[in-house]
């Protein structure tokens, strides 16, 4: 594992970057700047996988989330209708569930987090160059099954996608 | 000489810093990277400005007139003046408007095409940065930008602002999928993210002649990516006024405006990395250094850009979106089914 001043450095500047943003998320009262700030947190992981040399998972992490954050916001404008902007993430009075759901979540972090091995977790040998090659090939041979499923449901949304954008054609033709 | 202008530069640079002695070389080496990346700013700006200029004449020729031709020779100094005059100009924040997010978009609206081209290999040797990923990192970054467009129309509290900023978003989200798909076909036959990969593997055969198909698409997605006409109903002036920039004036329409050339700048380059054998050299012609041959490439792609922009009408949205998803994303999944067999035969035959 690295441990130049710069990787700390970048490590403790993300970090501070992912949680304050996060928390950004949780209190903004105008919805559109929560989803703003969730591109934030986005972004500064997609950092922190490069800090990792995890290059691929990085963009992964842009590519996927940058287009969700925008389809959030169009989706957030669309099904909330407040004529006051400012008031579209309010909190509610469910102090007592949301606490309890908080303490189980930060109970179960903690139980997970002592658990694991990290100590075995790290490597020794150093961190390949290419991590591309690696994981076409474990998604490939160890992961095939799930790969192809997801590879399917995908490819299956998408003709779905199409067919239903002709079928509205036809339609409107027959009318004519 | 002339072929290594850009990389003799560089290493006349680094040798210079460390020379000095008492430099770390990481610091070193950040300066060099700083260098590079402030290079690849002002090359996008000037040739944004170019940009501008090239429309207004290609227009002015398309439709029998001359064109700028009062400031400077040849009228070369008309987006200089523009510029100048849009510095000048007051930013009016409308009173409504959600300042913080309004004056951010322009800002973080030219920064997509700045990462892209400090990645781009525009010559032999000569990539600011070489990443493995090459490719999937284009798409990453580019598709942030769907975001600052966004940014900009919804902050600004317009009705026209927010129904550019939701085309926006649809026709992206829309023209990503057949751009991205119609890449894989390249991936599949070059077998490599890597941009200079992909360059290297079309030293004798450009990929456009292997993958009609897959560039037709790449190239008419990547103009509606970029918002250009015949798809650039973002700001379709007729229906919705400016779209996105209607409520910016001086310099963060500027901005706006700059970042609309470099985009193009951006998918014209890709699509010469993709297709036309980046900085190779046609005909054995190599006697011309391989980065101006990139640039020339790049340079009759935006040509092609442009004459569309005279030559054809403005599509509906319906019509857009119906295209996208019914002609090019079927077309670009057969392509990539076609591709695969085709290797597989190839390969059989022992190609």
């Amino acid at each position: 594992m690295e441990t130049s001043i710069y990787a700390v450095v970048a490590f403790y500047g993300l970090a501070a970057t992912i949680l304050g943003a996060a928390t950004m998320v949780v209190f903004m009262r105008n919805i559109v700047h929560s989803v703003l700030f969730l591109a934030v947190t986005f972004v500064a992981m997609a950092g922190l996988f490069l800090s990792l040399d995890a290059d691929f998972i990085a963009a992964v992490q842009v590519l996927v989330y940058a287009g969700a954050v925008c389809i959030m916001i169009v989706l957030g404008i669309m099904v909330i209708q407040r004529t006051n902007m400012n008031e579209t993430n309010l909190f509610n009075k469910q102090i007592l569930a949301g606490a309890g759901l908080t303490a189980l979540t930060v109970a179960f972090g903690a139980i997970f987090a002592g658990r694991t091995a990290w100590v075995e977790m790290v490597a020794a040998d150093a961190v390949p160059a290419n991590t591309v090659e690696a994981i076409g090939e474990l998604l490939l041979s160890k992961y095939v099954i799930p790969f192809e499923v997801a590879a399917l449901l995908l490819l299956v949304a998408l003709v779905g996608a199409i067919v239903l954008a002709r079928d509205e054609e036809v339609e409107t033709n027959a009318d004519n | 000489m002339l072929e290594n202008l850009f990389v003799g530069t560089t290493d006349w640079l680094r040798s210079l810093l460390g020379g000095i002695g008492f430099l770390p070389t990481e610091i070193a080496e950040s300066i060099v990277l700083v260098v590079k990346l402030v290079a690849v700013l002002v090359f996008i700006l000037v040739n944004a400005l170019w940009l501008v200029y090239m429309e207004r004449k290609v227009a002015a020729f398309m439709q029998a007139r001359i064109g700028p031709n009062r400031v400077g020779p040849w009228g070369l100094l008309q987006t200089t003046a523009d510029i100048g005059k849009l510095i000048s100009k007051e930013i009016i924040i409308p009173k409504k408007a959600d300042k913080v997010v309004f004056l951010l978009a322009p800002v973080l609206i030219f920064m997509p095409p700045l990462m892209v081209f400090a990645v781009l290999p525009i010559g032999k040797n000569m990539a600011a940065l070489d990443l493995n990923i090459g490719v999937f990192y284009l798409l990453a970054i580019a598709s942030l930008s769907t975001l600052f467009f966004f940014m900009g129309g919804w902050a600004s509290n317009n009705k026209y602002s927010l129904l550019g900023a939701m085309r926006t978003v649809a026709q992206m989200v829309s023209y990503e999928l057949p751009l991205v798909l119609s890449l894989l076909g390249v991936i599949m036959i070059v077998g490599s993210l890597n941009l200079s990969d992909i360059i290297a593997a079309q030293e004798h055969t450009w990929l456009i002649f292997t993958q009609p198909i897959a560039f037709l698409i790449f190239f008419i997605a990547a103009v509606a990516e970029t918002n250009r006409c015949p798809f650039d109903l973002v700001e379709g002036e007729s229906e919705i006024i400016n779209g996105p920039y209607t409520e910016y004036g001086g310099m963060g329409f500027a901005m706006f405006f700059l970042a609309e050339y470099a985009n193009i700048m951006v998918v014209c380059a890709m699509a010469t990395i993709m297709f036309l054998g980046g900085w190779h050299a046609p005909f054995g012609l190599t006697f011309i250094p391989s980065w101006v041959w990139f640039f020339i490439k790049m340079y009759v792609l935006i040509f092609i850009v442009m004459q569309f922009r005279w030559t054809y009408p403005r599509i509906r949205v319906d019509q857009l979106m119906g295209f996208g998803w019914k002609v090019l994303v079927p077309l670009s999944l057969a392509n990539i089914f076609v591709t695969g067999i085709g290797m597989y035969i190839y390969r059989a035959i022992g190609w």
